[in-house]
């Protein structure tokens, strides 16, 4: 067989192998663990009292806050953030960090005579982001819901961080040595595991926050909105965002107007990646060859010019 | 919770009218729970580690409903529910064994036990959206007290105490 053949037969293998299509992924079939846990968030029965902070942070044992967790001028103060237009997480509102795994935050939606508050944490994705972004697999997705962090194993390099939607992952910067991503683990160790609610669910005054399985908390999701017509916008955010989070919101306002990003997939962001993922052995491995024989092909004139006569006789 | 019941047992045993006693007796569980039956005061302390027990003038609450107990105890007093979704199942007004909040209202509803017992029978097909004790309460006081201009600050109704003083990291007072 000669060299130039074999160049040939690669080179169609290779596009071959780039223009068929992967098999449906699994990903889009897999709609979480069947007994996995859930919250429900009702943004209709808020009313900004912060005792899910206080809560979380005393169950996560995270720092003193800077402003104690009754002081209500932490909704007007803006934050990082301000330029970015609503709905990315931005539009000058608190976001979670290192030193709290969820905050509150107010809106005033035209239209409606009182404020909306609406709580934010991890909304612990029926696949996550993170996790499939992380190469030293520091992330968990556990079957009772749970998006847990190994910070044994994560080597600090924040890819989590990009890959979210909903952009949880933060880093403490002030242990850049000792790589740790702080987020929110629904209570994972201390209450989850052991068939808990999570801190901040218990401490909710208002059953802002209901707990359950995650299906449940649909049938109870569309019961509200049935039961109470006009209250709600007929929705259910989290069912179907980023292949479905195990956290859900209910709202009584159109949700891009209380913070939310409503332009977010009904798929796993793996999804989105995992063709171009896929692409990469093959250009490892075949590339390398392929450039190689090019080189060969290009620079063969120059060393070996008489076996070039040769080749074209024979062909 | 501690109840303070209106006795009217001294009354009766003094006139010594037990017939008359057992008479009434049967008249009330026909025509569903008298007023006069229900606690002047509930002690709420359920919550008690982070805020001090409220005393709950039940009595005051009955005269702002002018002896409606279906405002806040839906059908379990005998009566019609207000609540229209109940009325398909409770439209008699079923007087239930008990009319306390907390026999229903778990103090804690999302404990593995509760959950699984949600599982059960009726209620996994129609009271499977139960709230807690504590959420009861918040959300059938609150809404009036704001339309009427009762208290709706935290601590307007309990005091936290020292432990909820911790817990929000709160200044000394």
């Amino acid at each position: 067989m000669e060299r130039r053949s074999f160049l040939k037969g690669a080179l169609s293998a290779g596009l071959a192998a780039s223009v068929v299509k992967t098999e449906k992924s699994e990903a889009a079939t897999f709609d979480g663990y069947p007994d996995g846990m859930g919250v429900l968030v009702d943004l209709t029965r808020c009313v900004g009292c912060r005792s899910c902070e206080a809560a979380c942070n005393k169950e996560q044992g995270l720092p003193e806050p800077e402003k104690p967790f009754d002081d209500m001028s932490v909704f007007d103060a803006h934050g990082h953030g301000e330029e970015h237009a609503e709905g990315h997480g931005g539009g000058g509102k608190r976001r979670t960090d290192e030193k709290a795994y969820t905050v509150v935050n107010k809106y005033d939606v035209p239209g409606i005579d009182h404020p909306i508050f609406r709580k934010m944490q991890c909304n612990h994705c029926n696949e996550p982001a993170c996790l499939t972004s992380c190469f030293v697999n520091a992330y968990t997705k556990t079957p009772e819901g749970a998006v847990i962090y190994n910070p044994d194993v994560c080597v600090g390099c924040r890819t989590c961080m990009v890959a979210c939607p909903f952009y949880v992952p933060t880093f403490k910067y002030s242990s850049a040595f000792k790589p740790r991503i702080m987020k929110c683990i629904f209570c994972y160790d201390t209450r989850l595991k052991f068939g808990r609610p999570p801190a901040c669910v218990e401490a909710c005054p208002m059953g802002a926050l209901t707990f359950g399985k995650r299906k449940e908390l649909l049938d109870i999701g569309r019961q509200r909105i049935r039961e109470n017509p006009g209250s709600y916008v007929n929705y259910i955010y989290g069912e179907h965002e980023a292949g479905g989070t195990a956290w859900m919101y209910l709202s009584p306002a159109p949700f891009e107007k209380v913070g939310f990003d409503t332009h977010l997939p009904k798929e796993p962001i793996l999804n989105y990646v995992k063709e171009f993922l896929g692409a990469v052995p093959m250009v490892l491995t075949i590339w390398p060859a392929l450039f190689a024989g090019f080189h060969l092909l290009a620079t063969r004139k120059d060393g070996h010019g008489h076996d070039e006569t040769s080749e074209e006789e024979n062909s | 919770m501690k109840r303070r019941r209106k006795s009217r047992m001294f009354w009766l045993s003094a006139t010594g009218c037990m017939a008359l006693f057992a008479g009434l007796n049967g008249v009330t569980a026909v025509a569903g729970m008298s007023i006069s039956d229900a606690p002047d005061e509930v002690t709420i302390d359920s919550i008690a580690e982070f805020y001090q027990p409220v005393a709950f003038n039940h009595a005051m609450h009955t005269d702002i409903t002018s002896g409606d107990c279906t405002v806040c105890h839906h059908h379990t007093t005998g009566s019609p529910p207000k609540e229209k979704p109940c009325i398909n199942c409770h439209n008699g007004g079923k007087e239930a064994d008990t009319v306390s909040c907390r026999e229903c209202h778990l103090a804690k509803p999302f404990e593995a036990a509760a959950v699984q017992e949600q599982q059960k029978d009726v209620d996994r097909y129609y009271h499977i959206d139960k709230p807690g004790l504590k959420v009861a309460y918040h959300l059938n006081c609150l809404g009036c007290h704001q339309a009427t201009g009762g208290p709706v600050g935290c601590q307007d109704c309990h005091i936290r105490t020292e432990a909820g003083d911790k817990l929000f990291h709160a200044k000394k007072r």
